[in-house]
């Protein structure tokens, strides 16, 4: 039996390798032509605890993590009593044999990985073991694997040659582990090598090159699940004469840093999860209201308080939107993919200096996690934007135009105050209800420069549409293909500019009879902030900490689409 | 702002503090451009919310540049512009509520860090311009528009707390006395790293204690300010603490310690250890 595609899920206890032989086997597969991507779910406490990551390789676009499993390998008993019920009725369980057995079932296939890795005289092969097994039930051809595994450990050391080879031999011992039972799943057709460079990484990653290449040179930052990694990458690469990286107290020092940063000039940047968001509220109202350029990146994780800071959850839509008291809405863009979080970041970067404010970049556990493979960005084709700086000479109005007007810079001409509280051209505070009037029509005028926004956009003569949005896109988006293939009449819409929208999309979703939003919340933000647009929006929801199955999201458009032809008999 | 403007309509009392503070931070700013030729826009004065905020709104003269943000952040906000541009002089101005009460968490880490800027704090140990609360250094049993019956805790001794927490220059000022305290604050701008004036600045309207720091023989009140002896050794933190357990305000520089790196140097110095890897550089060390 052909496969075009291959999902495994790895199961067990935190530091048995779980994560590892997951990355592993997508960095192989990417390698060699397949397209992957990897979903991970950690427990919140340092060592150990059950944890499980899900791969899928296949020789097409990877949308989603996939629902049912061709190959469960299990760490642990454990991790087999929570799995197999995942598992599809053709699947195959590969296990641990030195933590159990099990006897009594025909497709499962026990190894004993670290026996078999120490066998090769190199102890860290043991993923190695695991994946020679997985291209074993597969039928992958072992050259490609070889040409992987040579170019991964190829790092010009001296014992190079020595741990390659032992790495390809634990492989091949786990192949004829599998070949001793006989047991296949079907052979993977071969892959597609695409004709551009590729890099595969996880989305906070993927936020963090974008930001460093828009020009972040001041970010501060507290450490939180599922954020930190930006940070780390940032305490670790962007320190450079004339730019500023420190973990700092608290996410108000953050937020309230990143003010006087913008305000003095730099582009700043901070990143956080829900719990900080909610500390950074009135330092975001300042940065509005003051007309400070800077960027938040807010990774979403289940809430509210502590919630559940490892798991997945679309629920900081309001809040990212509406973060502070008074008049305010922010600029927001939620990427769908790990591509659009590389692309996001730059895009809020480039917004905050244009219409010199806050932005926040909204992305979420799943997406943060989530190794995918993305081609390359050619950085000379990806512009990065400056703010207008003000030459004039004291006296200059810095809050006087009714749009974006030239930002004076401490140091530079045209010194002012940057004011929290309502004020006239220059700054000073004023309690006139004209001027608060002519300030409010300035601040909210500003968003029109962000308007530029591009969308997708299918099947637009339907009266529905599908509108998911940030990490819900992959499986919305294969729910759709299939939808589409078994004859649905439904169109599709999707932005990751969620504020403002882009204008013609707007027009687009206020011409349909039904807007369909799948979102991972209880109340059905999207949908909320669509009707508020005058779009005839509703939710389908999940609130599980878990991504949505396709399955499920097939059946629920389904009722959806079906509920609305009854209505209009 | 550098003429009367008719919309801005706040105003402080009639003898209140912060008038000679003002008086003081125009002419250490002044000075600071004489002695330096560094113009005036290379000043940043970050306020905080109060009475005392306001001074950013009210300088005279050549303007800096300004920042009027929230309530209680004054310290961090200066960071962002210090540490973004190193050759600005950043001074934060803010009251005892602001700076004491939902700032406090914030000095701690600056003196840590020894951030390199000047903080111009106004004690009149009430809130004043929400009409008379009580505050971190209101003293205790005080009755005021939030504690009807008295002030329930101790006062908090801010000279105390600020050699503690490790602050490298501690003065202590009145507002009164204006040109001794605008050389305090020239002397305080130019230390190499974090530098708090502490200034009694009376609130005429809800805690007037002129008279009790200053002292009236007529009436037997002996003065709670004194002024630090000529002969005080500032570089020695034992002879600061020594000076403060003598109760009342003393009056002067208590404590400066310029042997600490300021946040800068630090930052520099950990610039140099890292690879400084471009954009492009990471991303082909990921290509596949």
């Amino acid at each position: 039996m052909d496969k075009d595609d291959l999902i495994v899920r790895f199961a067990g206890e935190g530091g048995q390798g779980v994560v590892t032989s997951a990355e592993g086997l997508a960095q192989a597969a990417t390698q060699t032509g397949y397209n992957a991507q990897t979903f991970a779910t950690f427990p919140s406490q340092i060592l150990g605890g059950p944890t499980w990551t899900q791969t899928r390789i296949s020789v097409n676009p990877v949308l989603s993590s996939g629902d049912e499993l061709d190959i469960l390998v299990c760490f642990n008993e454990q991790a087999y009593l929570n799995h197999s019920n995942s598992l599809s009725p053709e699947g195959v369980i590969v296990y641990n044999s030195a933590e159990f057995e099990l006897t009594d079932n025909d497709s499962a296939i026990g190894i004993d990985f670290d026996e078999l890795a120490k066998s090769t005289g190199n102890t860290r092969a043991a993923n190695m073991v695991v994946i020679g097994a997985l291209a074993e039930l597969v039928s992958m051809k072992q050259d490609i694997l070889d040409e992987f595994v040579t170019k991964k450990f190829t790092r010009g050391r001296s014992n190079d040659q020595e741990i390659i080879e032992s790495n390809i031999k634990a492989m091949g011992l786990g192949r004829n582990e599998v070949k001793q039972r006989g047991i296949s799943i079907g052979q993977l057709n071969p892959s597609k090598k695409p004709d551009y460079e590729q890099v595969l990484m996880n989305g906070n990653l993927a936020i963090s090159l974008g930001a460093m290449h828009a020009g972040v040179d001041f970010f501060a930052g507290y450490p939180i699940s599922p954020a930190t990694p930006i940070l780390l990458f940032m305490e670790k690469n962007l320190p450079a004469k004339g730019k500023f990286v420190f973990q700092v107290s608290s996410e108000i020092e953050s937020i309230t840093a990143l003010v006087g940063a913008g305000f003095a000039g730099a582009k700043a940047m901070t990143s956080t999860a829900g719990p900080g968001l909610s500390l950074m509220s009135e330092g975001l109202g300042l940065a509005w209201m003051a007309e400070i350029p800077l960027v938040v990146v807010n990774v979403q994780r289940g809430g509210p308080a502590t919630g559940l800071p490892t798991k997945t959850e679309q629920s900081d839509l309001m809040s990212t939107m509406f973060p502070a008291h008074g008049d305010i809405r922010l600029p927001v863009i939620a990427p769908g993919s790990v591509e659009e979080c590389f692309h996001g970041a730059v895009t809020a970067v480039n917004w905050a200096e244009r219409y010199q404010g806050p932005v926040i970049l909204m992305s979420e556990m799943a997406l943060s996690e989530r190794n995918q493979n993305m081609r390359k960005p050619d950085l000379s084709k990806i512009p990065v934007e400056k703010r207008l700086v003000n030459m004039d000479t004291n006296g200059y109005q810095r809050y006087g135009q009714s749009g974006v007007s030239p930002m004076p810079i401490p140091g530079g001409p045209g010194s002012y105050v940057a004011n929290g509280s309502e004020h006239d051209g220059i700054g000073d505070t004023t309690h006139l209800a004209e001027r608060h009037v002519q300030m409010t029509h300035r601040r909210w005028n500003k968003i029109k420069v962000l308007e530029d926004g591009d969308f997708e956009a299918e099947f637009t003569d339907s009266a529905i549409a599908l509108v998911p949005w940030g990490g819900t896109k992959g499986p919305a988006r294969e729910a759709f293909d299939s939808l589409i293939k078994s004859g649905a009449d439904i169109g599709w819409l999707y932005t990751m500019f969620l504020n403002p929208l882009p204008p013609d999309m707007l027009a687009l979703l206020k011409q349909k009879e039904l807007v369909i939003v799948p979102e991972l919340n209880y109340q059905g933000q999207f949908s909320m902030v669509l009707r508020s647009l005058g779009v005839n929006a509703i939710s389908i929801t999940q609130y599980t900490g878990l991504p949505f199955k396709v399955k499920d999201l097939v059946e629920r458009v389904t009722e959806q689409i079906e509920s609305y032809k009854q209505g209009n008999k | 702002m550098s003429a009367k403007n008719p919309e801005y309509d706040f105003k402080w009392c009639p003898g209140c503090g912060d008038f000679g503070v003002r008086r003081a931070l125009e002419s250490a700013i002044q000075q600071r451009h004489a002695d330096t030729g560094i113009a005036i826009e290379n000043n940043v004065v970050v306020a905080g919310i109060g009475c005392s905020g306001n001074m950013v709104h009210l300088l005279e003269g050549d303007q800096p540049f300004g920042i009027h943000g929230v309530h209680g952040r004054t310290l961090p906000i200066a960071m962002g512009v210090k540490m973004t541009n190193p050759d600005l002089n950043v001074v934060v101005v803010a009251g005892d509520g602001d700076f004491l009460s939902i700032g406090l968490e914030h000095i701690g880490p600056q003196a840590g860090r020894n951030l390199n800027v000047c903080a111009v704090v106004m004690d009149n140990g009430v809130y004043g311009l929400t009409k008379g609360q009580s505050s971190p250094t209101s003293e205790i049993g005080m009755i005021t528009s939030s504690t009807p019956y008295g002030k329930v805790e101790e006062k908090t001794h801010p000279l105390s707390l600020y050699l503690t927490l490790g602050v490298s220059y501690i003065a202590s000022a009145m507002s009164s006395k204006v040109k001794d305290l605008a050389t305090t604050i020239v002397d305080a701008m130019e230390h190499p790293g974090f530098s708090i004036v502490h200034v009694q600045s009376p609130c005429t309207t809800y805690n007037d204690t002129y008279e009790l720091l200053k002292g009236s023989v007529k009436k037997g009140i002996e003065p709670q300010a004194w002024a630090i002896p000529d002969d005080h050794n500032s570089s020695d933190i034992r002879a600061a603490s020594d000076l403060l357990s003598r109760g009342g305000i003393p009056l002067g520089l208590l404590y400066k310690d310029t042997t600490r790196p300021d946040f800068q140097s630090r930052i520099d110095s950990m610039t140099n250890m890292s690879g400084s890897k471009s954009t492009q550089d990471i991303l082909d060390m990921l290509a596949i």
